[in-house]
């Protein structure tokens, strides 16, 4: 087993990093359309909801898988050329924005309508209610959960096989099917995927316990 | 103090057991005594692969010169009432299903090479086969030493990923699952050429309008029927019904069916 | 417009239905079995039983936080190694309910914990053994809150199934890769067909979650 580390030692840390990287900038920009679409969906604006009910359904119920392909094969024909990387990144990132949407909602519709009332009338706009009052207290009630969905984003992430993305996964598929050691591979991947989750997830179980408090 | 330590050693205890699980390995059986004991063969195909395994959408069952042929080795070397199963395999997936016993031969488009004599015997070659590049009409490329520095598609496992590096080492390489990915890929210019053996690019150009066969064979390498490694009966007694099948007449009769009238494709020259 | 109604033809549109059932006969089996299993584990892992609970628990750790395609390929490559032979459809299956049941357990023991300790002290102090307190007082409730984190994890379950294609499970996926393999002039009108399909069997199972909470509610 170790062997299999040595020999494909830099394949291996390649599939790593752009494991984390695709992980990260997903992350980041599932955050941002997330938030987006959480507020939307609360905004008073019919119109508003209504996009963001029909986007946030979209992406729940469709595997990631499919949108992924969707990317890599479809969009490539009418719009910009995108690699593997870039369409599997762009998929994840949509597929988990849905996710974090409905996390973030969860989380303000949980802080009340007290508070928006009583921001108001201290004669705030809505704009600056949302912003200073109710969106600080929601994100920091929503850390365990959207922590989970990174999680869950980084363990998606091995869809980028599908496309040689050359994530970990991609990576893993070459060496094993290369060397034929194939359930030695997948040992090794495996533990390079629970250094990135482990860790993660004991920590937003600890929080978890520290917030119920 | 003392939970840190627990965890610790449930770590440890847990990577143990993953560890002794993988040392495991599976039993030497006589996969000849038991294809014959149980009169059913089973074999890895292809099934995205036109003219050598492909599913037909119409019935949902496998068709093609590896599949006809795989059934008359069955009755040949165990009678007119053994029974061939099939399970179908992709080009990274059927040395390991072969090692784990999933399936007992492989019959799937696959090229005798040093490196996988290390891991399976092959039978003598069934099939004449080279890799070769396909390409869009209007495409400038005519050989693969114009590859270098530009994106090649290709399926993983395959020996076109290592003959591509040969004559343009600068050549940037995407491999893929199967090969409807891989030519989807091509179509959506993700890549300049599709590489893999002639036979194979010949079924998909049949199918394609618009995409041809340039610079010829650039690397010869045939196929072979394989066994796992160590299984030298199994592997005698195939050589023995491939020969049978070649002289009575049968051998010749699927290449005809499959192959006669396929453009750049020359039937002659393989009959026996 | 044309290539799309080639492509529906009913041979093409048959054959995808084909898929879609595998897909929802792999699902249903998947989701029954992995729904047991994680009941089960979550009970071991919230009764706290000396060193059993923190094993599972470990084990569930470990499996919560691995790809899923990374435990289909264990079950499809790995478990022959140990003698057992799988096939494509039991590979997946098996590793769907090892991966969906962890995912579960951990549902599972969370809903189990978010109810007040007091009840089963309560119903312990009325007569009831730990089963029955467990049976009448403490799982009904507990399973009425989790009912949507459960649901959007047997919607994801359907979803993951797309994965096995990977190991040629013939699934909807793989059955429409198949037809736009063969005339790739189909490869739109096919993921738009799988993409309403998927979305009518994840959605038809959410708008059922729904409707059972809304009767869980009147009850």
């Amino acid at each position: 087993m170790w062997q299999i580390l040595t020999n494909n030692w830099s394949s291996f840390l390649t599939g790593f990093w752009n494991t984390i990287l695709c992980s990260v900038i997903a992350l980041i920009f599932s955050l941002i359309l997330g938030v987006i679409f959480a507020l939307l969906e609360v905004a008073p604006p019919k119109i508003g909801r209504i996009i963001a009910h029909i986007y946030i359904e979209i992406f729940r119920n469709i595997p990631l898988l499919v949108i992924v392909m969707i990317f890599y094969l479809i969009v490539p024909r009418f719009l910009v050329r995108l690699s593997g990387f870039q369409a599997g990144t762009i998929g994840l990132t949509l597929y988990t924005s849905a996710f974090i949407a409905e996390t973030v909602r969860s989380g303000i519709n949980s802080i009340g309508d007290g508070q928006m009332e009583g921001a108001r009338s201290n004669g705030m706009t809505y704009i600056q209610a949302m912003r200073y009052v109710i969106l600080p207290q929601a994100l920091k009630i929503v850390i365990p959960p959207l922590g989970n969905q990174f999680v869950n984003l980084i363990k998606n992430s091995s869809v980028l096989a599908f496309v040689a993305g050359f994530d970990l996964m991609y990576q893993a598929q070459l060496i094993a099917f290369a060397s034929f050691q194939t359930i030695d591979t997948y040992v090794v991947v495996g533990l390079f995927y629970l250094v990135l989750t482990l860790p993660l997830s004991y920590y937003m179980r600890h929080l978890e316990k520290k917030l119920s408090n | 103090m003392m939970k840190k330590i627990k965890q610790i050693f449930l770590l440890a205890l847990g990577i143990g057991l993953i560890f002794t699980l993988t040392g495991c390995s599976s039993a030497n059986d006589n996969t000849y005594k038991e294809v014959k004991q149980s009169k059913s063969i089973t074999w890895g195909i292809r099934a995205d692969t036109r003219l050598f395994g492909l599913t037909n959408i119409r019935t949902g069952k496998i068709e093609g010169f590896e599949v006809d042929l795989a059934q008359a080795l069955t009755k040949q070397m165990l009678g007119k009432n053994a029974h061939a199963d099939f399970l179908t395999t992709t080009a990274n997936t059927r040395i390991p299903l072969l090692k784990n016993h999933n399936i007992d031969v492989v019959l799937a488009t696959m090229t005798i090479t040093k490196e996988r004599e290390k891991q399976v015997d092959f039978t003598k070659p069934y099939f004449p086969a080279g890799s070769s590049l396909l390409v869009p009409d209007d495409s400038k490329i005519k050989d693969v030493r114009q590859l270098n520095d530009k994106t090649v598609l290709a399926v993983k496992g395959t020996t076109a990923v290592d003959d591509v590096h040969k004559f343009a080492p600068k050549a940037r390489i995407l491999q893929f699952d199967d090969y409807g990915q891989a030519m989807s890929a091509l179509k959506a210019k993700q890549g300049v050429a599709l590489t893999t053996d002639n036979g194979l690019l010949a079924g998909i150009a049949q199918e394609n309008p618009g995409y041809k066969l340039v610079g010829g064979v650039y690397a010869y390498a045939p196929y072979g029927i394989a066994v796992d490694k160590g299984q030298t009966q199994m592997v005698d007694h195939l050589n023995k019904a491939l020969k049978e099948l070649e002289e009575n007449g049968t051998y010749n009769r699927l290449i005809n069916k499959w192959f006669k009238g396929i453009p750049g494709f020359n039937v002659k020259e393989m009959l026996k | 417009m044309e290539t799309f109604i080639h492509a529906y033809s009913w041979i093409d549109v048959r054959f995808l239905l084909q898929g879609l059932w595998v897909t929802i006969y792999v699902s249903l089996i998947s989701i029954i079995l992995s729904f047991v299993l994680g009941l089960i584990f979550g009970l071991i892992r919230y009764m706290k039983i000396k060193y059993v609970s923190a094993i599972v628990g470990f084990i569930i750790d470990i499996i919560r936080n691995l790809p899923l395609l990374l435990i289909i390929f264990f079950t499809y490559f790995g478990l022959p190694q140990l003698g057992i032979i799988t096939n494509p459809t039991t590979a997946s299956i098996i590793a769907l309910v090892i991966f969906e049941g962890a995912m579960l357990a951990e549902i599972v023991r969370s809903g189990i914990s978010s109810i007040d300790p007091g009840q089963m002290e309560g119903a312990r102090s009325n007569g009831m053994t730990f089963g029955q307190a467990m049976y009448h007082v403490v799982m009904p409730q507990a399973l009425h809150n989790m009912i949507p984190a459960l649901l959007s994890q047997f919607v994801s379950l359907v979803k993951d199934t797309s994965l096995a294609t990977i190991i040629v499970l013939p699934e909807l996926l793989y059955h429409a890769q198949i037809i736009y393999s063969q005339n790739t002039t189909y490869l739109i009108p096919m993921y738009v067909i799988i993409a309403i399909m998927y979305f009518i069997v994840c959605f038809c199972l959410s708008m059922f979650a729904s409707h059972l909470q809304r009767r869980f509610d009147t009850d």
